[in-house]
């Protein structure tokens, strides 16, 4: 186990690994067309339970239960959760957290919350901190609606460039346990705001911070996006995609091209189901990774991806104040070990 | 307090990012928006007129049928919006819908319904004029100003 720093803000883990995922989403995301990939699927948004606050709860709850069964684990195997999620005061995380009892971290980063839960964990990990961490996030698209903006039944039009918060929930097991899949380096991203005020547009707010996290983890490992299969944003969206694409090349003569991909834009099939950008949420990251990802790494199909989730890092009140929205990106990267190696 | 200042990044290249995102920025479609609100809320209008002349014929003169009508349509929009069916009325017809008085139903049943996890007192109670509750300030101080300039005009 150890921890290399290089550059800024970016170290190289060794004696860190990825072990089992799982990702539970509700309906929407199971019509989309990664649904083949998520270990269950909600047939409803869970009305079921008293509020949607507490669907959110039981969303994520399913996913560490899923994950560590998968792991052959129990919580008393798991040293420290690592996690976050939109709410306020991050109840989703918290109070899903009193169930398990687990030495548990919160985090908070809006949509990147799931890499800087990863980042912070793997950075623990590799210094001989905990041996097992469960880095979870979670997201439901009604209590994101909620918060963020009108009463359900409220009548009102969605522009072009608005996203759609995912219904979704990602968690994996972080291990010094030598497993397939290891942390290869990450980088932890800084706040950035170029001065974009819409919130109908987070795009916008997150590129930059998104391209600049990207850059700036190249540059530190001396490596070019020739060094990956995929480089993933977690939710720019279709507009955002263009927009990194262009800033990248623009600004920076780095050309990323189709190895850049987004987790929201991937979610939904954009045109069919209305989505708008694409989706949103700490959860669409969380369980885009969490699902289709970290399964192709598995396979084989891909060996080595960098993730770098996006967040918007606004409030309500502070939109209606007239602020303007930073945003934040957090990158990690995850390699497949070879045979042999 | 510039942003450049704040992020230590060259300003132009702000300035560069922020212009070719609002070059091509996917914009709302205008012409078919207006379109659909015309028919929205044109259907509205044309379904509350025909609740109007029902009354009329029922013997209400055309002022005193004015508040069943209104009653009725109110009804409407807070049937719609429980049912689930308003919000996706608007998300076509947009001001078509939101402006009638059914959609000043739909903004103050929906927060009714939205809030009452938090409790009669602080949710349906404190947070059910969250969206009409503009309309009725702003509406209320219009209606104020009015009625002194009438007063001060000396018309009755």
């Amino acid at each position: 186990m150890a921890v290399q720093r290089s550059g800024e803000s970016s170290y190289q883990i060794e004696g860190v690994y990825l072990g089992q995922t799982a990702a539970v989403v509700g309906p929407k995301e199971g019509e989309g067309p990664l649904a083949d990939w998520f270990d269950r699927i909600w047939p409803d948004e869970g009305t079921r339970y008293p509020s949607y606050e507490k669907a959110e709860q039981a969303l994520l709850s399913e996913a560490e239960s899923i994950a560590l069964d998968k792991s052959n684990m129990t919580w008393s195997d798991v040293d420290v959760v690592v996690g976050g999620d939109l709410l306020d005061q991050l109840i989703t995380t918290n109070f899903d957290a009193r169930s398990h009892s687990r030495p548990m971290l919160g985090v908070f980063s809006a949509c990147a919350s799931f890499t800087e839960g990863l980042a912070l964990a793997s950075l623990i990990l590799g210094q001989g901190g905990p041996s097992t961490a469960l880095v979870t996030a979670a997201s439901h698209h009604l209590s994101a609606e909620r918060q963020f903006r009108f009463p359900l039944e409220l009548g009102y039009q969605r522009s072009p460039t608005a996203s759609w918060t995912a219904t979704a929930s990602g968690v994996a097991v972080l291990s010094t346990r030598r497993s397939d899949l290891r942390i290869d380096s990450l980088t932890i991203g800084r706040v950035l705001d170029w001065g974009s005020h819409d919130p109908n547009d987070m795009a916008s707010a997150m590129a930059p911070a998104a391209v600049d996290t990207m850059v700036r983890h190249l540059e530190a490992m001396g490596e070019t996006q020739a060094h990956y299969d995929a480089i993933v944003t977690g939710d720019l969206g279709r507009f955002g995609l263009t927009l990194a694409q262009h800033l990248a090349a623009e600004e920076y003569h780095v050309s990323l091209g189709e190895k850049l991909q987004d987790c929201g834009e991937m979610l939904y099939d954009i045109q069919q189901q209305d989505v708008h950008n694409g989706g949103s949420g700490p959860g669409c990251s969380a369980g885009v990774f969490s699902g289709y990802f970290a399964e192709n790494l598995r396979s084989g199909r891909l060996h080595r991806i960098l993730l770098v989730a996006t967040g918007a890092l606004f409030s309500p009140k502070s939109y209606q104040q007239g602020e303007s929205i930073p945003g934040i990106a957090h990158a990690i990267a995850i390699t497949r070990q070879e045979e042999g190696q | 307090m510039g942003i450049d200042v704040r992020n230590k990044v060259n300003p132009d290249r702000i300035r560069r990012f922020q212009d070719y995102a609002n070059r091509i920025r996917p914009q709302k479609t205008v012409g078919i928006n207006l379109a659909w609100a015309f028919l929205v809320g044109g259907a509205i209008s044309l379904f509350g007129q025909g609740v109007m002349w029902a009354f009329e014929h029922e013997g209400f003169s055309s002022q005193a049928a004015a508040t069943p009508t209104s009653i009725v349509l109110v009804g409407m929009g807070a049937l719609l919006t429980g049912l689930g069916w308003y919000d996706r009325i608007v998300k076509r017809g947009g001001m078509g819908g939101s402006l009638p008085i059914t959609g000043f139903a739909n903004a103050i049943v929906a927060p009714a319904m939205e809030y009452r996890s938090e409790g009669l007192v602080l949710g349906i109670g404190a947070k059910l004029f969250t969206v009409a509750g503009p309309v009725l300030v702003y509406g209320m101080a219009m209606a104020f100003l009015v009625g002194v300039a009438r007063y001060l005009l000396g018309t009755s």
